[in-house]
């Protein structure tokens, strides 16, 4: 199977700052992709480089085999891209906007896959309507819309529900669902470890320009985190537990990592040795933040 | 050929939704130096024999409106599409350098012919002109916002604040075309002050335009043709390369 995404040994220097520092993955065709991690870690400068939208100082990257410098006809053609910030031309509709778009890409007469995107975005209402006058979460739909009009393999989205309401969040994400069921490849960059965990199926994390974990999303959270219990007692916790102790919560429960299931058996001996008892007790399934952050601090 | 011809359709598109403030007010603005430098002139000094100075002033201002035109087309569109971002609708298309150069010029010079008639146009029934030679006009109409826009293009890269956009206005464009013969013959300057205007390339464009109204130039009208022509050909040069590399656009 060919990958949708190869990318070899990319680094990349803006004067002070390393913001790629030998970034190595590929991307298989039809995966759902999510690419975390803080500001500034490279992120957005990697997907400027897939899009061709920056040069890599070294390194190598191809999109459906055609690499993005040397055959960037064919790798641009394969590649939509959804970016961050809400961006538009204030002269044209939307109508207009998808039709320049669609031109760009060689595409005359777009017009039947103009209007279902439209409907599937549901945006067939401001078809005629100027650009300034949408809504952000419309101009974000109309900016998934641009990103479609050539029918891509690949897709990348960059950071697409930030600041975005529930609804249009929730609409947004079984679009996406659907374009991936679809045969579409998804590369995802989100600070929403929610929807990182919901959505991806394979991730990578990347910090100050390296890639510091890449795995399915279910081998992260079950490898990295270990357990949790979630515990109220009718005392204090005793010292030996302390080192074990995450969190306070505000309602009092105490949030302990365990190693495994079989360790929660050794911290309710030592509750009972205390004398402690247990009022309340909840076995946490990590999340994505926890795993996230977990690897961000161990870095 | 699809994406190239959409650039320059959508670039078309940009000014022409604007017209009154793209087309119109330059037209304005060419009719009100006609009226007050035609009026403070007229009758006191005759630069062609035989020319009355109004129509002397005319081909002048037609060719000083195409070229600040057809530099503020390529410029400001690029400036604008880099401050709101909208560029980046530009660079993901697999276009070539090749074809965004063709289209943000041809564009240009879409917006500077079309204002260039709009001039004449709204003195057509005021001045008699006569049209000695229309095919040196046309040459040099095109030839001169080829290149104002490729320089209008350099521009809109370079430029990342509209301080900059204006300062290469200001201090350069405007100059350049107001000091070019365009209100006097070059004879009334000082040899000093003709020297400087045969180093400025718009005095080539401007007079080039003149001969093909009045039969009468300044400088052999081939000669002003190879060195305008050449001016294209040397700063296409520049811009394609730098648009190769990707300077400012991909960085």
């Amino acid at each position: 199977m060919t990958s949708a995404i190869e990318i070899e040994q990319v680094t990349k220097r803006y004067s002070q700052v390393q913001a790629l520092a030998g970034v190595s993955f590929s991307i298989g065709a039809g995966e759902f992709f999510g690419l975390l991690g803080p500001n500034g870690a490279g992120k957005t400068t990697l997907i400027s480089i897939l899009a061709g939208l920056t040069h890599a100082d070294s390194g190598r990257v191809c999109v459906m085999g055609h690499d993005v410098v040397s055959d960037y006809r064919a790798a641009r053609h394969a590649l939509g891209v959804v970016p961050q910030e809400l961006v538009f031309d204030p002269f044209f509709t939307v109508r207009e906007t998808l039709t320049i778009q669609s031109g760009y890409f060689g595409l005359k007469n777009n017009t039947a896959w103009i209007d279902e995107v439209m409907e599937n975005l549901d945006l067939t209402s401001k078809a005629d309507a100027n650009m300034r006058a949408l809504s952000g979460g419309m101009k974000r739909r109309v900016l998934v819309a641009q990103a479609l009009v050539h029918k891509p393999p690949v897709i990348v989205l960059d950071e697409p529900t930030a600041g975005v309401d529930v609804e249009l969040r929730q609409a947004l994400w079984r679009f996406i669902q659907r374009l991936n069921r679809d045969g579409h490849t998804i590369v995802l960059t989100t600070h929403y470890l929610e929807e990182a965990e919901a959505l991806c199926t394979r991730l990578a994390m990347l910090k100050q320009g390296r890639v510091v974990a890449l795995d399915d999303t279910g081998n992260l959270l079950r490898a990295q985190a270990g357990c949790q219990i979630q515990l109220r007692l009718s005392a204090e916790l005793p010292a030996a537990l302390l080192p074990q102790l995450l969190q306070r919560q505000e309602n009092g429960a105490l949030r302990l990592s365990v190693v495994d299931f079989d360790h929660i058996e050794v911290v309710l001996a030592t509750l009972r040795a205390a004398q402690v008892k247990v009022l309340e007790m909840e076995i946490v399934q990590p999340d994505l933040e926890d795993v996230f952050v977990q690897i961000m601090n161990r870095s | 050929m699809t994406g190239f011809y959409t650039l320059f359709y959508k670039e078309w598109l940009r000014f022409w939704k604007v017209r009154v403030q793209t087309v119109l007010a330059p037209v304005l603005t060419a009719l009100l130096y006609l009226l007050v430098f035609g009026q403070a002139l007229r009758g006191r000094t005759e630069v062609f024999p035989g020319v009355d100075y109004t129509t002397f002033l005319l081909p002048g201002l037609v060719m000083m409106a195409v070229l600040q035109n057809a530099f503020a087309n390529a410029s400001s569109s690029l400036m604008q599409s880099k401050m709101t971002g909208n560029i980046v609708f530009v660079l993901l298309p697999p276009l070539s350098h090749r074809e965004f150069f063709l289209a943000y010029l041809l564009a240009a010079i879409a917006r500077g012919v079309v204002v260039g008639l709009g001039v004449f146009a709204a003195t057509y029934w005021f001045i008699d002109l006569p049209m000695a030679h229309p095919l040196w006009i046309l040459g040099f109409g095109l030839a001169g916002s080829a290149v104002m826009g490729v320089l209008g293009i350099v521009a809109g890269i370079y430029s990342d604040k509209i301080d900059q956009l204006s300062a290469f206005t200001n201090f350069i464009i405007l100059p350049l075309t107001f000091l070019s013969g365009v209100f006097y013959s070059i004879h009334a300057l000082s040899p000093v002050w003709q020297l400087a205007t045969h180093l400025n390339p718009v005095f080539y464009m401007i007079d080039g335009f003149r001969y093909g109204f009045f039969g009468v130039a300044d400088t052999s009208p081939s000669l002003s043709l190879v060195i305008v022509v050449s001016c294209f050909f040397c700063l296409s040069w520049l811009t394609l390369w730098l648009l190769k590399i990707g300077y400012k656009l991909r960085p």
